[in-house]
């Protein structure tokens, strides 16, 4: 579904992805593991077209999609839930979700969604007139995801879904990607902590300082020496 | 009673002139909202607006038309403005987005002086006069400019409009999310060229129907009409929280009442009626608010402007930094 080749991107003269190259199955769950500045976010970025790669290629269902500006990408299909949630504040909840659905055109269908993620997070509908400012982290989580799922995704890109937050809260945001992956959502997670991302998806990639330097079947990857010293611990 | 009547005059007068600067700084702050680029050529746009209407009004065509030329005209020039001036320098640092609204408001200025000139047109232009808009209306004791009315009127309905337009719309939806967070919004699949000429259009209508009125007014043109107008927007737009709409519409009014309240409390003494005050506060009021206060007005609303930056830099329907950086 998602190839990426050779992708390098810099920030100003600063080389931030050095030669990426990875790929996603349809239906399946990777993950990408590693430490602080890895270059994690900034592949995600680059896959929705915040940033520009100055080499290399993406291709999304065998179209070439590096340099397409991210609305046109969102159309596509791919839908990133951002690393610090990035909710609107003065936004009520459930103008945040409608921006989620902003390009469909369906409006039988966006209600629909709707009320599917009120399902998933209850707690978004009692909180649905609120403003986003005023929701706990747990909350502004449980909605920035809601928010990515509106537009019907069928590639989520999904950047630090667990960082700040309790661990019970953890749970139930994991719970809801286990849910998704069953329902054959493809998923492109992005996690710093190792020991969950590697239990719930299929395959992972490991970077560092911009490289891919590892990647696997996550259960392999799991009891890889290396890994397990570095990111699980242990 | 003569002093309520007199109260009530100058509430309408406040009103009125607080609908055009409402009108003049929404643009402002849309802009603003978005792309943090201080748009000063907002001013020299409600120049060429009244120019607009003042070259269709001089062609006879009746004043509907001339009106929906003067909008659909400047809300052209604001679209090319945004796609020529400030497109390629999006992401470039405030102070070049700053010089360059500098820049074009020159432009716009030295335009409309060159073709008032080819034209042989005097400068400075007498504005048309407008039948519906001059003369004064009269409710029982109280004349107010018709003019005025007008503004009142035209102010509430298209703020009332823009309002539901916000939060209603999904483009209005995705501009005060563009706003807040313009990655975010690209994330969600907004386009945000369409939401940014979007704010520019809107703002640019806005300024044409406040610069219409304006022009009355002041009954004539110049092509550096632009500058106070732009000047008071600014200032109304701090004052109620630069950056969002609710807080130009609240400066707008507010300024539009600072004004007024400034122009009429000077001179109070002589116009009170005998006998409702003591003699000595009469003297007291005669000495130290005379009518010749009233041409310091402007001064009194920076001071108030300075005042406001000191002790509430967020304006009044702004948060506070401190509540912000939390």
């Amino acid at each position: 579904m998602l190839e990426l080749r050779e992708v390098e991107v810099y920030y100003g003269g600063i080389r931030a992805l050095k030669g990426v190259s990875l790929t996603i199955a349809d239906g399946e769950l990777v993950t990408l593991i590693g430490s602080n500045g890895a270059g994690k976010s900034t592949a995600l970025k680059t896959i929705s077209g915040l940033l520009r790669p100055k080499a290399g290629t993406i291709l999304y269902n065998g179209q070439r999609i590096e340099g397409t500006s991210p609305h046109h990408i969102v159309g596509l299909g791919v839908s990133h839930c951002p690393e610090g949630r990035r909710i609107f504040g003065q936004l009520t909840v459930e103008e945040n979700l409608r921006l989620g659905a902003v390009q469909r055109r369906d409006r039988d269908g966006v209600k629909a969604d709707l009320e599917r993620v009120y399902g998933l997070f209850p707690i978004l509908k009692q909180r649905r007139q609120q403003s986003g400012a005023t929701l706990s982290g747990g909350e502004q989580q449980m909605l920035a995801l809601s928010r990515a799922l509106m537009s019907r995704p069928k590639l989520l890109l999904l950047d630090e879904p667990s960082l700040g937050l309790a661990p019970l809260l953890v749970e139930t945001i994991f719970n809801t990607i286990r849910q998704l992956k069953d329902e054959k959502t493809t998923i492109l997670l992005v996690e710093q902590n190792a020991r969950l991302a590697l239990d719930v998806a299929d395959r992972a990639y490991v970077m560092e300082t911009g490289r891919i330097t590892l990647d696997g079947p996550a259960a392999e990857l799991k009891h890889n020496p290396q890994v397990e010293h570095t990111y699980l611990g242990t | 009673m003569n002093l309520v009547y007199y109260a009530l005059q100058q509430l309408i007068n406040a009103l009125s002139i607080g609908s055009l600067y409402a009108l003049m700084a929404v643009g402002l702050a849309m802009v603003f909202g978005i792309l943090r680029l201080i748009n000063f050529a907002h001013g020299d746009l409600m120049m060429i607006a009244a120019y607009f209407a003042a070259f269709a009004l001089f062609a006879n065509l009746p004043l509907p038309l001339a009106i929906g030329i003067m909008i659909v005209g400047t809300i052209l020039v604001g679209l090319i403005m945004e796609r020529v001036a400030y497109r390629p320098i999006r992401g470039a640092p405030d102070v070049a987005a700053l010089l360059t609204s500098f820049a074009v408001g020159q432009i716009l200025q030295n335009g409309t002086l060159l073709i008032t000139r080819l034209l042989q047109k005097p400068s400075p232009l007498a504005f048309p006069v407008i039948g519906i808009l001059s003369g004064v209306f009269a409710f029982g004791p109280i004349t107010v400019p018709r003019v005025n009315v007008v503004s009142l009127i035209a102010g509430i309905v298209l703020l009332v409009l823009l309002s539901l337009f916000v939060t209603r719309s999904n483009l209005g939806l995705s501009m005060r999310a563009a706003a807040e967070d313009l990655h975010a919004a690209q994330l969600m699949g907004i386009d945000i060229n369409r939401v940014i000429a979007t704010a520019f259009a809107i703002g640019s209508g806005l300024a044409a129907v406040a610069a219409l009125l304006y022009a009355v007014q002041a009954g004539q043109l110049t092509p550096y009409m632009g500058f106070t107008p732009v000047l008071k927007a600014f200032i109304a737009a701090v004052i109620g929280g630069f950056g969002t709409i609710a807080g130009a519409v609240v400066g707008g009014y507010a300024l539009g009442a600072l004004e007024v309240f400034l122009t009429a409390i000077p001179g109070i003494g002589d116009i009170l009626p005998p006998g409702l005050v003591s003699p000595e506060v009469q003297t007291f009021l005669k000495t130290w608010l005379p009518g010749s206060l009233t041409s310091y007005r402007d001064a009194f609303v920076f001071v108030a402007l300075i005042l406001m930056l000191l002790f509430r830099p967020g304006g009044i329907v702004g948060r506070r930094e401190r509540e912000e950086m939390q």
